[in-house]
């Protein structure tokens, strides 16, 4: 009779099982980002050093990173040090001081030393909640333009910079060259 | 007294518990608050996941309830603050996800499914019916003597 019928519960077990064998390494607290490919908000926040305003295009015309963190946010400790010899790099760095008191903030910055060309003082959260930010650290990567070109939820260390990120940034980096 | 003790922290992390995510809102209209419960009930916390946004305790559940509060009060529609969520957070934040290419399998496979069940189901009951219909409904008269010849056989 039909043979190839006895192989349908095969089959099926087969799909289950690579379902199942993904699913066991998929993390789900990476939610896709649905600003990707979207204009950076438009934004007018004071700078937490200063009293300068800073502004949307103040962070334009250089692909950059730009981090949310928080003095409030144990995992930013353990990746401030990995934003501080990436800056001594010449990678760009903007910081989004996220939900946080600025005298606390500009402690840690003299303690901790400063990786951040700019620092916006995002005290209420306006700035995080239109870029879908849900925790810290997260970090955006945007080209000259301004465009949201990825994103990165979690902490950065060496390992996840060499591997995943320093490419994403090269990139940026090369397509800004005339 | 080390039980009563136990009991009373007991007591007091479970008012906590009941307490918590409980914001006091002063809408201007009432039907304003059923539309925030809705809303807020429909939207799923994007950092503490499989809780919704009027459940949980998360910081930015707060955030997001005071932003659906804000909107309701310059007269947004369902609609509009639920695409201002999505914009932000994506298809995620919805326990009632949008029905598009991406979500097709989502919305249409369990019926999808069902469906095929039915149609094995079908299959087979009719291979049996027909298979019933094509056996002789009885024997031919050599069968029928050969038969008897042995069961007379099987009697002495």
């Amino acid at each position: 009779m039909r043979r190839w019928l006895m192989l349908v519960p095969l089959a099926i077990f087969l799909l289950v099982a690579v379902f199942l064998y993904r699913g066991l390494y998929l993390d789900p607290a990476e939610l896709p980002s649905a600003m990707i490919g979207k204009p950076f908000p438009e934004f007018s926040l004071p700078a937490v050093q200063g009293d300068k305003t800073l502004t949307k295009a103040d962070i334009l015309g250089k692909p950059a990173l730009v981090n949310v963190w928080g003095t409030w946010c144990i995992s930013c400790r353990v990746e401030h040090p990995v934003l501080n010899r990436l800056a001594e790099r010449g990678v760009v760095i903007y910081g989004i001081n996220y939900k946080d008191t600025n005298a606390d903030a500009l402690k840690w910055l003299a303690e901790f030393h400063n990786p951040y060309q700019l620092d916006i003082r995002d005290d209420e959260g306006s700035l995080g909640l239109n870029l879908g930010v849900y925790g810290a650290p997260e970090t955006f990567f945007i080209d000259a333009k301004g465009i949201i070109r990825d994103k990165y939820v979690g902490v950065i260390d060496e390992q996840v910079w060499r591997e995943k990120l320093a490419a994403r940034y090269q990139a940026l980096v090369d397509e800004a060259k005339p | 007294m080390k039980r009563f003790i136990a009991a009373v922290v007991l007591g007091l992390s479970l008012a906590g518990v009941a307490q918590a995510a409980i914001d006091t809102y002063e809408f201007a209209k009432e039907g304003d608050r059923e539309r925030f419960r809705e809303l807020t009930k429909e939207l799923r916390c994007p950092k503490c996941q499989n809780q919704d946004i009027a459940d949980s305790n998360a910081p930015i559940a707060a955030d997001l309830r005071k932003e659906i509060f804000r909107m309701l009060g310059e007269g947004k529609d369902n609609q509009q603050i639920i695409d201002f969520m999505v914009d932000r957070y994506g298809d995620f934040v919805r326990y009632k996800p949008a029905l598009n290419a991406r979500t097709a399998l989502l919305w249409f496979g369990p019926a999808g499914l069902l469906l095929g069940g039915f149609v094995v189901i079908a299959v087979i009951v009719r291979r049996r019916r027909g298979q019933r219909a094509e056996t002789p409904p009885s024997l031919s008269p050599e069968e029928r003597q050969r038969l008897d010849q042995l069961l007379d056989k099987n009697q002495e």
